[in-house]
């Protein structure tokens, strides 16, 4: 029997909504308990990874602040 | 061989972060012809994406501007208007934008200069592609995806030549930690893949045509899970990228918060996806599915807005800098649309407030905040920043930049606010009824009653696009006073080709320096909500409960409905009846699932600047759509409706309708054994009973032109008179969903 027969017979879909509601809970229950145990120090170097100023030339104006 | 000097500023004295000390320093060079480049298509794509959209604007004021002539009526015009501002004016900042701010986030020169060429150039001849064939009438007739299968390859294979190219250059990166802006363009990658590939999904019938694999209920689920994710994954998240990268750089501030631009970051890509269905709320889409889009578009509010606060909190302590610098005031003005765009949206998705702004100017103003505000004020303040910095010189005048902030705000406001105007007046005067129970207005009146805020609008394009031509001159003055670089020289220590880890890592950590990783859990994240809502509409019978009298269209009907595809009839007209009282007051019977199996594509259109078609069918006499398919306003004073004479000189197509039938049949449409063989002798008896029909009501002095059986205009008469006829035919509705 092809697969397709199975996915034709679910029954029952109200629960779909369900499911969606608890992968999304848990996920983010996971993910709210790693950004408050994530080191500040690391998180302060990646917020600031735009501002780096590692290029050669380094042009300080924007071109139009000055 | 230099040695890695001790840590910069802004590390921190983390074993983590601090560059392994062993590690030669080296020496290389960032791209930045490809960002030029990009960033000159953006400009021009914008102006002429934009002079297009005015053009349209104006088309419903003075319909004489649609200028009778096929490749210019407001149904072609308007679908290539939405796809130049959307894929080549925005399409091509996300890649100006992607490609100065990876090379110098992963500090590496983009992987390959020869696919940053070909990416480049096959874009634009995408857009080339489009701009040829959506006037010529070669549409797929699905909203924001209306290019015809031969350009859907080109499309797939630059978007993977992007990819290599993107991913290329972050695996030989040599900054370990992927900044959150790259998750986002990762994200963008993956998604708009899926959504393109999944919506496009077509059988071909000849060089130039094709129907939609999908049919009715089905296909309109699966191209509003598209369209919305279109906004989401094209206009959101690669802007998202690009706002974490420039106001940062721009102000030069860290971003605010990186707890927050990681929440922001998975649970907007978590929830959008599954937010489609709100633009099909009290359609024929299964209950269950609209309520599932509503409750994920009401959650989507929390990570926008967390966004948005993300974006502008990064100025705290700056917000002086503002003041002075044109480029913040884009910037912030462009977030501040953003949450004021991504706030309207949950609000949208209710319900109550959906039955009131669907289908009306109220949703045109919505996207154009987000357009005209979020994306384009975030394009020009990268452009005011960017081509400065690499023609190494200053903008050429501050003034005019400031000049252009205010025309362009003013613009927005002149364009936004007579249409929230006109959609409140729309749909009130849909909903209004007399005291004896009878509507109160005709469709007509609902229409001139809006001419004026059409004018407004448009002066309030007038104005934005003055502000982008005079960005345009001070820019050319900008790149004639300074000097390019091309190659931006650049130095970083390599990366150790093992990380050592300290201690124990944490999930999360651990994905932030995988890119595959994070591309395939993020692919997972967006398919889960693809596939709940997908999956049992298509299979689980009782969604879709079928109607024993929907019978599929004859082979002239067809023709008729290809023809209303060509035309883009759907971006004016829905064919999608509420189940509200005053709408099957004013055009029947509410529409029901079973009645669109055999419409590939689905036509139910998201706007009705005319009014719903759905069961437009036996409501007048062939002649009155003769008459009036020829010159509107000869059967209704005041329309807006462009004229269509084309249609009774063209002559039907019959060479293909063998070809179509048999397509038709692939995709399960019930016509009987070897019907092709008789499709055109059937369709041409239908033409020859239509013509016969209208010679007698007509006689020979109402005829406009010479009357053949052979005119396009025929077929769609037989399409018209057609459409949501088949439930008349009171055949009992065989009801699935009913326990056994």
């Amino acid at each position: 029997m092809k697969f397709i027969n199975y996915l034709t017979s679910i029954t029952g879909i109200g629960i779909f909504p369900l499911i969606s509601l608890l992968v999304f809970f848990v996920f983010f229950v996971l993910l709210g308990f790693y950004i408050m145990k994530a080191d500040k120090v690391r998180l302060n170097y990646l917020a600031a990874m735009p501002v780096e100023k590692n290029e050669k030339d380094q042009n300080k104006t924007t071109g139009i602040n000055n | 061989m230099i040695t890695s000097p001790p840590a910069a500023e802004l590390t921190p004295e983390n074993p983590e972060i601090r560059p392994a000390p062993s590690q030669p320093i080296e020496n290389f060079s960032y791209d930045n012809t490809s960002v030029k480049w990009f960033a000159y298509a953006t400009i021009i794509w914008g102006i002429i994406g934009m002079t297009v959209g005015l053009w349209v604007a104006l088309d419903l004021v003075f319909p004489q501007l649609n200028l009778g002539l096929a490749f210019t009526s407001f149904g072609r015009t308007r679908p290539l208007h939405t796809n130049a501002v959307i894929f080549a004016f925005v399409g091509n900042g996300i890649f100006m934008g992607v490609y100065y701010s990876l090379q110098r986030l992963c500090k590496a020169r983009m992987y390959s200069d020869t696919l940053s060429k070909l990416h480049f150039w096959g874009w634009q001849l995408i857009i080339v592609a489009a701009v040829i064939t959506i006037p010529l009438g070669y549409t797929s007739g699905k909203e924001y995806a209306e290019l015809e299968w031969p350009i859907d390859i080109l499309i797939t294979i630059v978007w993977v030549i992007f990819g290599i190219n993107m991913f290329g250059t972050i695996i030989k990166r040599r900054e370990r930690h992927l900044y959150v802006a790259i998750w986002f363009y990762i994200a963008t990658f993956v998604t708009v893949a899926v959504l393109h590939i999944v919506n496009s999904v077509e059988i071909p019938v000849t060089f130039m045509k094709s129907y939609s694999w999908y049919a009715g209920v089905q296909d309109a689920l699966v191209q509003w899970w598209y369209g919305h994710n279109a906004v989401a994954f094209f206009l959101t998240t690669p802007y998202l990228g690009l706002m974490y990268y420039f106001i940062p750089k721009v102000a030069q501030r860290p971003v605010y918060s990186y707890r927050l631009s990681i929440i922001h970051f998975w649970a907007l890509i978590f929830l959008y996806i599954w937010a489609g269905p709100h633009h099909l709320l009290y359609t024929s889409l299964p209950d269950w599915a609209q309520s599932l889009g509503v409750v994920f578009s009401i959650m989507l509010l929390a990570p926008s807005w967390g966004g948005m606060i993300n974006g502008l909190l990064t100025l705290r302590g700056a917000w002086d800098k503002v003041r002075e610098d044109v480029v913040l005031k884009f910037l912030v003005v462009a977030v501040t649309a953003y949450g004021m765009a991504t706030f309207e949206g949950p609000m949208l998705s209710l319900k109550s407030v959906n039955g009131i702004a669907h289908f009306t100017d109220w949703i045109v103003a919505h996207v154009h905040v987000g357009a005209l505000g979020w994306n384009g004020f975030l394009t020009f303040g990268i452009l005011y920043w960017l081509i400065p910095k690499m023609f190494r010189t200053q903008l050429y005048s501050r003034k005019l930049a400031n000049a252009h902030f205010w025309i362009g705000t003013l613009g927005i406001l002149f364009y936004a606010i007579p249409m929230y105007w006109a959609g409140f007046a729309q749909s009130l005067m849909w909903k209004e009824f007399n005291a004896d129970g009878t509507i109160a207005n005709s469709f007509l009146d609902t229409v001139t009653h809006l001419a004026p805020m059409y004018a407004l609008r448009s002066l309030g394009g007038v104005l934005y696009l003055t502000g982008v031509i005079m960005m345009t001159y001070n820019l050319i003055k900008t790149v004639k006073a300074g000097s390019f670089l091309a190659n931006e020289e650049a130095e970083a220590p390599a990366l150790a080709k093992h990380y050592v880890t300290h201690g124990k890592e944490h999930w999360h950590r651990w994905i932030e320096r995988r890119p595959t990783q994070l591309l395939i859990f993020s692919l997972i994240v967006i398919l889960i909500g693809g596939a709940i809502e997908f999956i049992p509409t298509f299979l689980v019978k009782s969604n879709i409960p079928t109607i024993a009298s929907v019978k599929p269209y004859t082979p002239l009907e067809l023709e008729g409905r290809d023809i209303y595809v060509r035309e883009g009839c759907y971006t004016c007209h829905s064919q999608m009846i509420r189940p509200f009282r005053s709408e099957t007051k004013r055009y029947g019977e509410y529409s029901k699932a079973g009645e669109f199996v055999y419409d590939h594509p689905f036509q139910w259109g998201s706007k009705r600047t005319g009014p719903d078609l759905h069961r437009i069918g036996g409501k007048y006499q062939d002649d009155w759509h003769y008459n009036h398919m020829y010159e509107p306003t000869s059967t209704s004073s005041g329309s807006i409706m462009p004229a269509y004479p084309w249609l009774f000189e063209n002559k039907i197509d019959y060479t293909v309708t063998p070809k179509k039938i048999l397509a038709m049949q692939t995709l399960g449409v019930p016509y009987p054994e070897g019907y092709d063989k008789i499709a055109v002798v059937d369709a041409q008896k239908q033409a020859k009973a239509i013509t016969a029909n209208l010679k007698k009501t007509l006689g020979k002095k109402g005829l406009i032109a010479p009357l053949s059986p052979d005119h396009e205009i025929i077929a769609v008469i037989a399409y018209l008179q057609r459409m949501g006829t088949d439930i008349k035919a009171k055949a009992p509705v065989t009801d699935t969903t009913s326990k056994k």
